[in-house]
């Protein structure tokens, strides 16, 4: 018999699934970058260079940074739009749905709704941080960083971003696991608790991470209050002139 | 030595049940829907169901609720029980606080009190799901021949998916089905599993696409996990919704 499937509620779930695990590698591999302010100034000049692309063409192009910002935003606006489904989306709905979570104390169920909540804040968070980068790729250094971060008053975004960014990352990549396999396979209640174990440490490593580079952003930033706008020069330059 | 254990002192539990009749809306009597207490003595290896049977003998013979084979096989006594579903016969008094409440089965017909019609919803389900073995050639089947035979080792993975007592806790424990009603829910999702896994079952991955190849079938699961963690027979769910998803997502049409 020949029929037509519709194949377009696998696609939409698959979609969600990929997004979500491009994201989730994206922001983790990010935490990597922005922390290199914890090995000094001269660390974060470096990687920032690096994704302005000085290190392969020999002077920088911020645009290049303004391509990945616009490339995730992308993403996040696919992610996004394809996770809205999930949702609930009436009064009802979270009405039945708080009733359910309250009375069963169930972790995994709690841990969803913590997701749609964290979700729903990462599309203006997520967008501010983006959109900042897009615009101002040139204004991305250990000073120009600290300065928005502190004299820009963005570290109450970005304390807010870490947190619900992490939270729903981790539990993202959790429930992925659990979503298509491997964690499901063997139906283990000890491999998924050694997930969840990881989940956690994970979620924490990172938090711990960004907090600590957050913090040092927020020093240097408060330190340089009084040069706003001044760029870092490399200590190499620093000690030429000297 | 003397084992036999002496009269000892036992909890006076607190079992506090939602009430409420349907069909007693239209009488005088009607109370509308409330938080009934009784007070019953615990006894050693006391159940739900023996406390439950206490009640009604001793102090309401109008309380309502459902039971048949009182060894967790029937899947009759599937009830919210401080706040999780589970079965009344399995569930030991002794691993419950004094307080102890009790609701029905949520996304179900209530039928009264803690009786409710999971029997409906299944057949519902068993319909649109077409949960019996498709082959056009059982219906020249001679039944005087001996049955193909299976290999042992199918026989038992297809037996342990067929474990299911259709006692909708899943359903219960589901965030999705909570919300969304058409969602077929890890009962459903594991029937598929098991007809699939049956060589007598004729039917392609595409079939089965068309019936759970939506968000009220495998694609709605949004991996809450409530039905593992609560499924009173601790049937495979996880694992078996994990499989239909990745061979759902890999059919072409």
């Amino acid at each position: 018999m020949n029929r037509k499937l519709n194949l377009w509620p696998a696609r939409l779930d698959l979609l969600q699934s990929l997004s979500g695990l491009a994201l989730v590698v994206f922001v983790w591999c990010h935490m990597f970058f922005e922390s290199s302010i914890l090995l000094g100034k001269d660390a974060m000049l470096w990687v920032t260079k690096m994704f302005e692309g000085e290190h392969f063409f020999g002077e920088p192009y911020p645009l290049l940074v303004s391509a990945i910002a616009g490339i995730i935003f992308l993403l996040v606006a696919l992610h996004a739009i394809l996770a809205l489904r999930k949702f609930p989306s009436s009064y009802r709905q979270y009405h039945r749905f708080h009733l359910h979570m309250n009375g069963l104390h169930h972790s995994d169920t709690t841990l969803w709704y913590l997701q749609v909540i964290t979700g729903f804040l990462l599309f203006f968070l997520a967008s501010t941080h983006l959109y900042t980068v897009l615009v101002q790729p040139d204004n991305i250094g250990p000073y120009a960083s600290s300065d928005r971060i502190w004299s820009g008053r963005f570290w109450i975004m970005y304390a807010l971003l870490l947190l619900s960014a992490h939270l729903h990352a981790g539990a993202g990549a959790y429930r992925l696991a659990m979503k298509w396999g491997p964690a499901s396979l063997t139906g283990s209640k000890a491999a998924r608790h050694k997930l969840k174990t990881a989940m956690w440490c994970i979620i924490g490593f990172f938090l711990i991470l960004g907090a600590a580079s957050l913090a040092t952003y927020m020093k240097l930033g408060y330190d340089h209050r009084d040069h706003i706008g001044e760029r870092y020069m490399p200590s190499s330059h620093q000690v030429q002139q000297e | 030595m003397n084992n036999i254990p002496l009269a000892e002192e036992h909890r006076m539990l607190q079992i506090q049940i939602l009430r409420h009749n349907p069909s007693a809306l239209l009488c005088d009597s009607d109370k509308g829907s409330h938080l009934q207490t009784f007070e019953v003595e615990e006894a050693l290896g006391m159940t739900l169901f023996i406390a439950l049977n206490e009640i009604r003998e001793e102090q309401d013979p109008s309380l309502q609720f459902d039971f048949v084979c009182r060894a967790g096989i029937c899947g009759s006594c599937g009830m919210i029980i401080n706040g999780r579903p589970g079965l009344a016969c399995r569930t030991l008094t002794k691993d419950l606080p004094d307080v102890i409440v009790l609701a029905p089965l949520p996304g179900f017909e209530l039928i009264g009190d803690l009786s409710v019609n999971t029997g409906k919803w299944m057949r519902g389900m068993s319909e649109h799901l077409e949960t019996w073995v498709h082959n056009q050639e059982l219906e020249e089947i001679n039944i005087d021949v001996i049955e193909e035979r299976m290999e042992p080792r199918l026989a038992e993975q297809i037996y342990e998916l067929e474990r299911c007592i259709e006692c909708g806790c899943c359903i219960a424990a589901c965030g999705t089905t909570q919300m969304r009603e058409e969602f077929v829910g890890a009962a459903g999702l594991n029937q598929i599993a098991r007809f699939r896994l049956d060589p007598r079952d004729k039917r392609s991955d595409a079939d089965y696409y068309e019936l759970i190849g939506n968000d009220a079938g495998v694609f709605g699961c949004m991996t809450l996990l409530g039905c593992e963690d609560m499924c009173p027979k601790n049937l495979p769910l996880a694992t078996q919704i994990a499989f239909l998803r990745r061979r759902m997502a890999m059919t072409t049409g």
